[in-house]
Order: structure tokens, then C-alpha cells, then sequence
């Protein structure tokens, strides 16, 4: 244990949306694979931020728009029917 | 569903509509946070959307074109209704603190382990996101919102907002470890509830 790990772990955090998106260069995702893979608080914080994306992924609020009126819906019938001119 | 609207498919009209108002207003009602507005937003969004369909040159594009009708339309409502200062996300603000026991380090977070992995969102801990995604700044909610709950990619996300994709990368990261703090705090207090 020393300051430079606790230093590279937060240089980790500050770049693991990009890492998590593999949107990174593949040497630094290596790099920061190999890190992550021998550092207990790094797993764990990778897993926390991991499991707070997948619940934005799973999330459908329980506000829904009311059923659409009919004379909303012709609107927008006959604001397509008129822009392909049928 | 777009490409058959082109062609003229009737067929496809009502579920295209049903598909779209309803992402649309699940965007414009975390993002203006009112019922009413996000109404409003959704239906003037699909109304301009059909005005000019037929300016839809990539038919696969769809959902990035429809998004950023419905973003112009959500900031002319939010320019109507009130003015927000914009404000930063400090990266500094939501990294977590470490602990030493011995020679050991560990970090000041909840347990998150105990959240399965699929399903997981009901009840309190859903009302908690809410929560934590309306009290997002407006430019880090926008992208968090398009990014992770639309499942849209970080250039289509930039195209949408106008920014760069560095800036998508940047204000996501931000977004993300806001939301993920204010989840860590939840779950530190109800970690007997999870």
C-alpha cells in the first residue's frame, strides 16, 4: 500500500465511464484492466459505478403520457399524410 | 418502422407514434419535470417530426433525428417557463474516500454487492433515481438521459446536443458518478431494505 496506489486509483475513476464504454485507446484500457484486476477498492468501485448504469438502463419512470386523443392523433396522421403528399 | 413510414405503410403509423411519444415524453419529463410540459413537448415533437418527414434522409437515424426535434422543443419550453444557471459537476466531488485498516485500504461506500444483478429496480430505490436524475444539472441530465436511459452512442448523443464527443464523454462520467453517489448514500442508509 502506498500514496501512488490511492493516486492511481484515482486516475482510474476519473476515466471509467470511458473504460466501462470501451471507448478508451486499447493500451490504456490494458493498462487500466491490469490495474483494476489487482486492486480490491478499484473492483469495487468499478462494480458500484456498473450497477448504477444498469439501473438507468433498466429505469421506466412511473409517470406515463396519457393515451393520445383522437383529435391529437389525427394531427399527426394528417401532418404525415400531407408531408408524403397522399 | 421509419422506412415503411417513408414508403407510405399506414400499417406502421399508430405503433411508430406510440413507441416515440413514450420515449419522448419519458425524456421530456425528466427534463422539464412537469406532467403538463412534457405533454405538450411530446406531441409538438412528433407533430414537427411528421411536418418534415420527408427530410429524413437516413431512415436508421430515426431516434437521434426524432431527439433532437424533441431537445430544441424542450428548451424552447424550459426558455418559456424559467431560467436555470447553468452549473459544474466537479470530478473531485464524487470520488470516494479511502480508508486504511492496517494494511489494507478500502473505500467509504455502501455495499453494492447486495443489489442482484437484473430486476432491481423497484420501489424506493427506484423513486431515489428519480430523484437523483431530476436534481442533475440540465447539460449532465441531457446526456446521462440520452447515453444510458436511451441507450443512445456518445456521437449520437453529440449530434443531438451540439457538443463534441469529448464533452458527451466528460459531462456522462460527471452525470454517472453524481447518480452513483446519491445511490451510494441510499444504499448505505436502506442497506436493510435491499
Amino acid at each position: 500500500m502506498s500514496p501512488q496506489d490511492t493516486a492511481h486509483c484515482r486516475e482510474v475513476f476519473a476515466v471509467l465511464s470511458e473504460y466501462l464504454d470501451v471507448e478508451l485507446p486499447p493500451q490504456a484500457c490494458e493498462q487500466m484492466r491490469r490495474h483494476i484486476e489487482g486492486c480490491a477498492p478499484c473492483v469495487e468501485f468499478v462494480e458500484s459505478l456498473k450497477k448504477s448504469v444498469a439501473l438507468c438502463r433498466q429505469y421506466e419512470p412511473e409517470t406515463m403520457p396519457r393515451p393520445l386523443s383522437d383529435a391529437a392523433r389525427r394531427e399527426l396522421l394528417s401532418a404525415w399524410q400531407k408531408t408524403l403528399g397522399k | 418502422m421509419a422506412r415503411a413510414l417513408l414508403a407510405g405503410d399506414a400499417s406502421v403509423f399508430e405503433p411508430f407514434v406510440d413507441h416515440f411519444r413514450a420515449k419522448i415524453f419519458r425524456y421530456t419529463w425528466l427534463m422539464c419535470g412537469q406532467r403538463e410540459d412534457a405533454e405538450e413537448v411530446s406531441q409538438e415533437t412528433m407533430l414537427k417530426a411528421f411536418q418534415k418527414f420527408d427530410q429524413l434522409e437516413t431512415p436508421e437515424q430515426v431516434r437521434p433525428w426524432i431527439f433532437r426535434i424533441a431537445r430544441n422543443e424542450c428548451l424552447m419550453k424550459r426558455r418559456k417557463s424559467r431560467f436555470a444557471p447553468e452549473t459544474e459537476l466537479s470530478l473531485d466531488e464524487f470520488l470516494p474516500a479511502f480508508r486504511h485498516e492496517g494494511e489494507t485500504r478500502k473505500l467509504e461506500i455502501a455495499d453494492w454487492s447486495a443489489l442482484p444483478d437484473q430486476n432491481f429496480l423497484q420501489g424506493e430505490l427506484k423513486d431515489e433515481l428519480t430523484r437523483a436524475i431530476q436534481q442533475l444539472p440540465d447539460t449532465y441530465r441531457a446526456v446521462v438521459l440520452l447515453r444510458d436511459v436511451e441507450d443512445l452512442s456518445t456521437d449520437a448523443t453529440a449530434e443531438i446536443l451540439g457538443l463534441t464527443s469529448d464533452v458527451v464523454k466528460t459531462r456522462l462520467h460527471r452525470g454517472r458518478l453524481a447518480l452513483r453517489k446519491t445511490l451510494d448514500t441510499y444504499l448505505r442508509l436502506h442497506r436493510s431494505q435491499i
